[in-house]
């Protein structure tokens, strides 16, 4: 295929004639392909700004478009349509409807930081597709990303006690997530892991997901830093124009209707 | 790194929560490996979680906090300046932490404000100098060092170094590195090779050094880590390896279970052994397989690593 890029166009944007010949020349096939052009009129001039309020899209606005990003990417490696340095753009561009085809897979960031490793212009680009996943979440565009059930319960944990225990986080993870804590895969490991491991080991480890470590003391700092957290979660669900979704979410949580 | 007897002699210990959990094997490996070349561990009082991969996506500077509440306790109530944390993410998070509260005074201010309704004293840049397990080994006992102490020479097996994601990127947070020669690379990691070498082993040439597993999403999307870590694998076999040392938890049962999910779900067998390179460098000391926690690993190294007359 001649045309670069062929993710980011439309398939029926793409225009190829089987049979055409052109001033007695044949140009059948690939040498007929054109693109139709594009017309853009529904510009969201809010969306770089939002996203700038979220944590990691703070230097969205230093990007030259250069694409070190994308071509540093481990996810673009499996998946081409994994495109943080197309994304920005469109975010620096207001093309919402456009980022919005590839909402579903924004959230797959793996955090490697290879692109910020190599971004020239300290865009953090791994924060910016963190940011945007969660403003499709906020926004309603997306469900919430297994990713974010998961940095949900392991945050809650250790604000919860200080420290995290890796059974509990599984637990919590599947339960939130819907799935079967017997996956074929982990009992295989589990298994494997039984061959050589001695009783006493797997009644600690159990002891140990009953029990749940934390730290001694904490409740001072758990109640700082929910206090904190509450803070900017209403920071940020004003920036994005949400006030009436905090609200509802304080009365889901119980708390009595703000006069 | 220059080495410098004595240099990190004693020095505080951040194991955090994966060496209690399933990076149990790292830990006491590298308590013993501490102790047979005499060098002082003394545990983080009381210490907490770092905030691994997944707090700063709910707030970046919570995470500096939790960071920084380690570094606080080391400093400000043990009195130490330097603190080992053989864990890739607790490494990468207290340097992180370091770095943003020295250039970002908004970081500063949220971290004072939470230290004091958390009733400690706030952690101030400079205080503590953050290490990992490899520079401990390096900068207090070195390869000239370890080669003089070594019993059981690892007699050239064939080892693929993974040092992950979180050892060398982003670059800003490691100031010290890429700073020339003796200096930890960010781009070609070394300090493990250095190591292990000097243990006896031989290096394959592993162009996947600082690849990612996955390990963020190892469980949220599976699928990714799967092949991300079968890449991985493949590449090492590839390169003739029969161990892949590790120097992270997270990266080491990553690659232990995706191994196991890519037969599962993929029908990929592959048998390359993964196993930490504190459980290599014991070993190496003459310490026993049961010492090191062989027998806590998933690939089963044990085997292997006796008919290689180790263990």
């Amino acid at each position: 295929m001649p045309i670069h890029e062929q993710s980011l166009i439309r398939p029926e944007n793409l225009k190829t004639h089987e049979q055409l010949v052109v001033d007695g020349v044949d140009v059948s096939g690939h040498w007929s392909t054109f693109i139709e052009s594009r017309v853009v009129t529904d510009y969201n001039e809010a969306m770089q700004e939002e996203i700038t309020a979220l944590p990691g899209g703070e230097y969205i606005h230093r990007c030259w478009q250069c694409g070190s990003c994308t071509n540093s990417c481990t996810v673009n490696a499996i998946n081409a349509d994994f495109n943080p340095r197309y994304w920005i753009y469109l975010i620096r561009m207001g093309m919402e409807s456009e980022l919005l085809r590839d909402k579903d897979i924004i959230w797959q960031c793996v955090s490697c930081n290879r692109c910020t490793y190599a971004c020239p212009r300290d865009v953090v680009p791994e924060g910016v597709m963190k940011a945007t996943a969660h403003w499709l979440e906020l926004k309603g565009h997306t469900p919430k990303s297994p990713s974010m059930h998961f940095d949900e319960e392991f945050s809650g944990q250790v604000i919860e006690r200080g420290k995290i225990e890796e059974g509990r986080i599984m637990q919590g993870f599947f339960r939130r997530t819907g799935q079967p804590l017997m996956q074929d895969w982990l009992v295989e490991m589990v298994k494997r892991m039984l061959r050589h491991l001695p009783v006493g080991m797997l009644a600690r480890m159990g002891l140990a997901t009953v029990l749940a470590p934390r730290t001694s003391g904490w409740s001072r700092a758990r109640d700082a830093i929910r206090e904190y957290v509450d803070e900017q979660h209403v920071k940020q669900r004003r920036a994005l124009g949400l006030e009436d979704v905090i609200e509802a979410a304080r009365q889901d949580a119980g708390a009595p209707a703000r006069s | 790194m220059a080495t410098n007897p004595g240099k990190y002699q004693r020095v505080a210990y951040y194991p955090g929560c994966a060496l209690e959990g399933t990076g149990h094997a790292y830990n006491r490996s590298t308590k013993v490996v501490g102790k047979a070349l005499g060098l002082d561990l003394v545990e983080v009082e009381n210490w907490n979680c770092c905030g691994a991969m997944e707090v700063k996506n709910i707030d970046p500077k919570i995470q500096t906090y939790l960071s920084s509440r380690v570094m606080s306790i080391a400093a400000n109530e043990m009195g130490f300046d330097t603190v080992m944390a053989p864990c890739n993410g607790c490494y990468h998070n207290l340097k992180k932490a370091e770095y943003d509260l020295k250039n970002d005074a908004k970081s500063a201010e949220v971290v004072d404000r939470l230290s004091r309704k958390a009733g400690h004293e706030s952690y101030k840049a400079g205080q503590v100098e953050t290490i990992h397990a490899l520079d401990w080994i390096k900068g207090s006992i070195g390869e000239e060092g370890l080669r003089e102490r070594v019993k059981d020479s690892l007699k050239g097996l064939k080892i693929a170094n993974y040092y992950g994601c979180m050892y060398t990127r982003p670059r800003h947070i490691f100031p010290e590195k890429d700073q020339g020669p003796g200096s930890e690379s960010t781009s070609k990691p070394h300090f493990m090779d250095d190591l292990l070498a000097a243990a006896g082993a031989e290096n394959v040439d592993f162009p996947l050094k600082t690849a990612c597993c996955g390990g963020a999403h190892t469980l949220s999307d599976s699928d990714t880590s799967t092949r991300l870590v079968l890449n991985i694998l493949n590449a090492a076999e590839a390169a003739g390896a029969e161990v892949i040392a590790t120097e992270c938890p997270t990266c080491h049962s990553g690659l232990e279970m995706h191994q196991v999910r890519a037969e599962k779900r993929l029908g990929k067998q592959t048998s390359v052994k993964i196993v930490y390179f504190t459980q290599l460098i014991g070993l190496a000391l003459g310490l026993s397989g049961r010492q090191v926690g062989l027998h806590e690993n998933v690939s089963d190294s044990i085997g292997f690593l006796q008919s290689k007359g180790l263990g």
